[in-house]
């Protein structure tokens, strides 16, 4: 029998707005509001969206003997730099099972005295299990569970969110612990979506209030997931459980980019991460497959699943992909094996029984505009 | 106009019936951005699948209503899918059918049926 799906602390409100909801990781999510998924998406990159992610999990981990010790723990379960991360700054982190697959890509915070940890809706139990057991000596992690998280993107987020306390001065990738009329604000400037923008973890018992506080604004509109999606992946951003999974190593993932050269081959802190002598093979060309973006010709999207060939030889398929509203066309990512990956390279997606041409091409598909 | 428990509409048109989605279909679908259409002098079966139409969320089929022939489809889809929300039930129409016996129309549901169903 499938559990009962979880409401979010913003459902009324949701469903006031018009929102359409669907089940999404356990929980009662907005597909779309009345705009629709096009609007919505194209109104995210004109001015500004709210998105409602408190479904993500958010977790405080505390040291128990130092923020260094938690940092080189943390850094022998995911292949990233977390000894050299700044205060007041977040990157992002992978989890890799023992055989080198990713577990859940995640969000990290350094916050002085302890780690602030955004991870995704369905990953949430495997991740807090994972890391409760692995940094048992060394770290208490806390799910947090009296907050909301929403996300407000697009050019003008920066000026909508200025009204209500002060973000002008944060960076891509700054953090923030801010007073507000609606207590006390996590802020990120992040998202997903490949906009300027920021995540806004709130108290529970006042995300209300910051929610209608933020639609109030002329310039924002609510957003559903069905434009988070197309956002996402007009940035070329990955989706777990689409575009990677426990099956998918890191470089295959088209996530190289996330593993620096210190963490690499000859690095001062190489390897030392779980699966680490396949994950940096992977780097010394034993790279076998990886993501690349399509752009399918005609209008055809080619949906995830969608087998893609190189002639008559099956190179791999399509993990996302469907139209992208900005870019005014059908888009997609693809796991194909390393020698058709070259841009510009033409292989075949079958879609309906019918073979259509398809070009390799560098992403994002949609320029980002991340304020670095 | 009759009606689809698969939210199409039929319209009788001379010896002809245009062959559509309602408004209802077209709200629910979103932004419509591919539509392919059959060959014209295609002998179908009530049911058969003879469109895809794609949104921005998903791939789904419009399934032949009855038996028949179609006999001309509306090319303006495939170049502006968007026309199937802006309009639905006229610029909109995706094809044409030839039946041996419009009395078949008979057994679909009448406007007051159909509103019934989508309640």
């Amino acid at each position: 029998m499938a559990d009962e799906l979880l409401r979010l602390g913003l459902h009324d409100l949701h469903v006031s707005l018009g929102g359409k909801m669907v089940p999404f990781a356990g929980y009662e999510m907005p597909v779309q509001y009345p705009a629709g998924v096009m609007q919505e998406h194209l109104h995210t990159r004109a001015a500004a969206g709210l998105f409602d992610v408190s479904h993500m999990g958010q977790v405080i981990l505390r040291p128990k003997a130092g923020m260094s010790a938690l940092a080189l723990a943390l850094e022998a379960l995911m292949p990233v730099d977390v000894l050299g991360l700044a205060e007041g700054r977040q990157r992002y982190g992978l989890l890799l099972t023992p055989s080198g697959g990713i577990i859940d890509d995640l969000m990290f915070a350094n916050r002085g005295d302890h780690f602030f940890v955004v991870v995704n809706a369905a990953r949430k139990a495997v991740d807090i299990a994972h890391l409760t057991e692995k940094l048992a000596d060394v770290a208490e992690v806390a799910p947090v569970t009296d907050r909301a998280l929403l996300a407000l993107q697009g050019p003008q987020a920066e000026a909508v969110l200025a009204a209500h306390v002060p973000v002008a001065a944060m960076r891509f990738m700054d953090v923030a612990v801010l007073p507000s009329a609606f207590g006390e604000l996590w802020i990120s400037r992040s998202g997903y979506t490949g906009e300027d923008g920021f995540e806004i973890s709130a108290p529970a018992a006042r995300v209300e209030a910051l929610a209608r506080a933020l639609l109030a604004d002329a310039r924002v509109l609510p957003i559903g997931l069905g434009a988070r999606d197309s956002l996402r992946l007009e940035a070329g951003l990955c989706l777990y459980g689409h575009d990677m999974d426990e099956g998918v190593a890191p470089a295959e993932a088209g996530l190289g980019w996330a593993i620096p050269k210190l963490r690499r081959s000859g690095g001062a802190r190489a390897g030392g991460f779980p699966g680490w002598e396949s994950v940096l093979h992977d780097f010394e060309g034993g790279l076998r497959e990886t993501r690349v973006g399509l752009r399918p010709e005609g209008r055809a999207p080619m949906r995830e699943g969608t087998p893609i060939y190189d002639g008559d030889r099956l190179v791999g398929s399509v993990t996302s992909g469907g139209f992208g509203p900005s870019v005014g066309a059908p888009i997609a990512m693809a796991r194909v094996t390393a020698d058709v990956t070259v841009p510009g390279t033409r292989l075949e997606g079958e879609v309906r029984g019918k073979r259509l041409p398809a070009t390799v091409v560098t992403m994002p598909f949609h320029p980002t505009t991340y304020k670095r | 106009m009759k009606y689809t428990k698969e939210h199409e509409w039929l319209r009788v048109e001379g010896d002809l019936v245009v062959v559509g989605i309602t408004e209802h279909a077209a709200t629910a679908l979103g932004d419509v951005v591919f539509v392919e259409l059959p060959e014209p002098e295609t002998v179908v079966a009530a049911g058969d699948e003879v469109c895809v139409i794609e949104s921005v969320k998903a791939a789904s089929d419009i399934l032949a209503p009855v038996d028949g022939e179609i006999v001309a489809v509306n090319a303006a889809l495939v170049d502006t899918p968007a026309l199937v929300n802006e309009d639905p039930l006229g610029a909109a129409w995706f094809f044409k059918m030839k039946l041996d016996d419009l009395s078949v129309l008979d057994d679909l549901m009448d406007e007051d049926e159909y509103n019934d169903l989508i309640g």
